[in-house]
């Protein structure tokens, strides 16, 4: 059923998307040119790819594999067991709720709860609108401000249940 | 020409830029231009001075004038009234929580004035990156000291003679470590062998490493220069994790000033000695911090750690010789080096010299990152530094060590922190986070919250890892749910028994530590919940509740309405 999906969705490509992804995958070649060389650059590699697709569908993982020699088991097993690599598509933003221990004792589980019900996915998945997606994260380091959500690149600290629901009306 | 503007230090932490600290600077530097003081002022961003909940944070050097929770418009008016009219503004300085009183500089405030700091040296108080600032502190002086006038085996004598431990968790002596590195068999012609920095921090609830790296990186890099040159390494690598951005571009700065300068690359300091330093980002697993599991991780591997030994020190990265340390464990070295290793171990205890790094959070009143002589207790942690308890709530209890660790309750306030008497008692050092809870927690609810962690984080390689930490969550998830029975308690020792025996690598063999500390010292909670079906805590949403959390929620609420 999800590979249907996907496979619809590969084919109902406009011919914009398609060149898009062309400059994306022309992009991720300079990438693997410059750490082909180099031992141990997978995860770099892969970091890099996350950067230029948002995510890593099947398809950015075979180009990885063939350009690199290397079977897709491996570039698989690595992406699968790293929990910053994603294979699903992502929303506009994401939404990462800090569940380390100082934010969960000051109650980060109850803002997981409400951005549930207010945004209906679970952690992991898109909204239907494709602007959000939300994500348990570890520790952040940023533990004095507990709890903290990460939307993009800012920190929002010491939200306060409910008030989640005011921050993220800011994003477009 | 020594610089002789005034120094406005805007701390850029992460919890002082969430709290726009970038406004507070842009709003210094309208003013000072306006008011045409440019000239006489340098606006510098530091990493975080530790304390993070009065931020943002403005320190005026020379001088130490500490001014807190400010604004753009607060930022207008100290131009105005402190530097043109020379009047401190009272009302943004530092109020004491004991008296009242308003402080006017850091050394007046019990936050700072109780610490002592070592690997902290500098951070809050230079431009992180800029190696000039750092070396106007005294910087990069230990390792032109250690090219030029020591031996290798002077240098290993000085650490040595520290008796630092490693600040990573496990608390093995640095100087052995480093010993054993240097001594060991070389497998091939070049003589290959490695130095890495781990900053992986996966412990939730830290981030010392996190700010040693954004507040001073250069302390670690030179660190890592005069381990290489003990051990006789040429290829260095910083593994930090990818949740650190901020640490990683301001540790990529300085790498590259730090080669400008000429302290990384050929022929450092025209001593014939190489030393080159790549970052190495990790991808999100917690097991990337074991050493083992951290060196697959840089080879572009899964990070699953494998049985030791051999130990790294004889066979590790690309299976040469790897000295692997933790970022505050280097960022004690070139202080040993500059005033000796004598003078560090008068700090600490018999068998832990120095100082630790405490990230501290949780329902303290003063969150933050604070430096002590080891043997400090816990007592003098949350209320001569931490300001006590929030909400003057009572303390419960406090985790130590994060997944790996166990809790402190009221009968350990008084306990000396360091690194075997809370083994003994069934905690550990770990890395150092400190997270702080009071009465309105429920301690079956953290000890699931923790097997929960090691359960998701747990490789999968081994079985007693994999399914042992499984079964003992099903159980904790049974109690909280309010289906448990009394066997369960039974059940759980049993499993943390085994996992103890037979796990390959220190996230299993810890595994168990939160659960058994728990049981041991809140082991009537986990009795109401299996045989009154209560959370005394009122947490656990399934169970008949005194108070539920809702209403906890709520009480807050309406508190802080008030
Ligand atoms: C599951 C697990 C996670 C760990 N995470 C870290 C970590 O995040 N940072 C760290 O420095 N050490 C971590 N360690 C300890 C390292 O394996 C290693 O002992 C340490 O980096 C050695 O440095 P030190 O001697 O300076 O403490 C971890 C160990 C285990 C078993
Ligand atoms: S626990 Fe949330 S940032 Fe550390």
């Amino acid at each position: 059923m999800k590979v249907e999906k996907q496979y619809q969705e590969k084919n109902t490509q406009t011919k914009e998307e398609k060149n898009l992804d062309k400059d994306k995958y022309e992009e991720l070649k300079n990438v693997i040119q410059e750490y082909k060389e180099k031992e141990g650059s997978l995860i770099t590699i892969l970091h890099q790819a996350q950067k230029i697709f948002g995510h890593l569908p099947r398809e950015v993982q075979i180009y990885v594999a063939k350009s690199l020699g290397i079977p897709l088991a491996e570039v698989y097993g690595v992406v699968s067991f790293y929990s910053l690599f994603n294979m699903e598509k992502r929303g506009k933003y994401t939404i990462e709720i800090c569940m380390g221990t100082a934010c969960y004792v000051k109650g980060s589980e109850e803002i997981l709860k409400i951005l549930k019900e207010e945004l209906k996915i679970e952690p992991g998945e898109i909204t239907e609108d494709g602007k959000f997606t939300i994500e348990t994260t570890r520790c952040i380091g940023a533990c004095s401000l507990a709890p903290v959500i990460n939307i993009g690149d800012d920190i929002h600290g010491k939200v306060k249940g409910e008030e989640i629901l005011e921050i993220i009306k800011k994003y477009e | 020409m020594a610089d002789e503007r005034i120094k406005l230090l805007v701390c850029s932490g992460a919890a002082c830029t969430s709290a726009d600290a970038e406004e507070l600077k842009n709003a210094l530097s309208d003013e000072l231009e306006k008011q045409n003081l440019k000239d006489n002022y340098k606006i510098i961003e530091t990493g975080c001075s530790g304390s993070c909940d009065f931020g943002p944070l403005l320190i005026i050097d020379p001088g130490d004038v500490f001014y807190v929770n400010l604004n753009p418009d607060a930022a207008r008016r100290i131009v105005n009234e402190d530097f043109i009219n020379g009047n401190t503004v009272e009302e943004f300085l530092y109020q004491s929580p004991e008296t009242g009183e308003k402080l006017k500089t850091l050394n007046e405030i019990s936050f700072f004035e109780n610490q002592t700091k070592i690997a902290l040296r500098n951070c809050g108080k230079i431009d992180p990156v800029r190696v000039e600032d750092y070396i106007h502190q005294g910087g990069y002086v230990a390792l032109a000291k250690v090219l030029h006038d020591m031996s290798p085996e002077e240098v290993l004598e000085e650490v040595k003679k520290s008796g630092l431990r490693g600040r990573g968790g496990g608390g093995f002596p640095t100087g052995l470590k480093w010993e054993m590195t240097r001594n060991a068999e070389i497998r091939d012609d070049k003589g290959t062998k490695y130095v890495i920095c781990n900053a992986d921090e996966g412990d939730p609830g830290a981030f010392m490493d996190r700010s040693i790296m954004e507040g001073n990186p250069h302390l670690v890099i030179e660190a890592m220069i005069i381990a290489a040159y003990v051990i006789g390494s040429r290829q260095g690598y910083v593994y930090i994790r990818a949740e650190y951005p901020m640490a990683v571009r301001r540790l990529e700065a300085a790498i590259k000033y730090a080669r400008d300068f000429g302290a990384i690359g050929e022929n450092i300091f025209d001593s014939g000695f190489d030393f080159d330093l790549e970052i190495s980002i990790g991808a999100g697993a917690f097991v990337c911090g074991e050493e083992t599991a951290l060196i697959h991780s840089i080879q572009g591997q899964r990070g699953e750690p494998r049985a030791k030994p051999p130990f790294p020190a004889e066979k590790g990265l690309w299976n040469k010789p790897t000295l692997i340390n933790n970022v505050e464990t280097f960022a004690n070295i070139p202080t040993i080096i500059l005033k000796g290793g004598e003078w560090f171990s008068q700090y600490g205890t018999d068998d832990s010299k120095g100082t630790k790094v405490f990230a501290l959070a949780g329902d303290i009143n003063h969150t933050g990152l604070i430096e002590v002589p080891m043997g400090t207790t816990l007592r003098s942690i949350i209320y001569d530094l931490g300001g006590g308890i929030a909400e003057e709530k009572g303390f419960k209890a406090a985790q130590i060590g994060g997944p790996s660790g166990g809790v402190l309750t009221e009968k350990e306030l008084d306990l000396p922190l360091e690194y075997d008497s809370l083994l003994e008692i069934g905690a550990m050092m770990g890395s150092g986070g400190l997270v702080i809870m009071d009465n309105e927690t429920c301690m079956v609810d953290i000890a699931r919250y923790y097997l929960d962690f090691t359960q998701d984080e747990s490789c999968g390689k081994c079985t007693p890892c994999r399914i042992g930490t499984k079964r003992m969550l099903e159980i904790l998830n049974r109690i909280v749910n309010g289906e448990g029975e009394i066997e369960d308690i039974d059940r759980l020792i049993d499993l943390s028994k085994l996992l103890k025996q037979s796990s390959l690598c220190g996230l299993g063999l810890s595994a168990p530590n939160p659960v058994l500390s728990t049981l041991k010292n809140f082991r009537q909670e986990y009795e109401a919940h299996i045989k009154d079906r209560i959370c005394p805590a009122g947490v656990c949403e399934n169970l008949m509740l005194r108070k539920n959390k809702n209403n906890k929620a709520k009480a807050k609420e309406s508190k802080e309405a008030k």
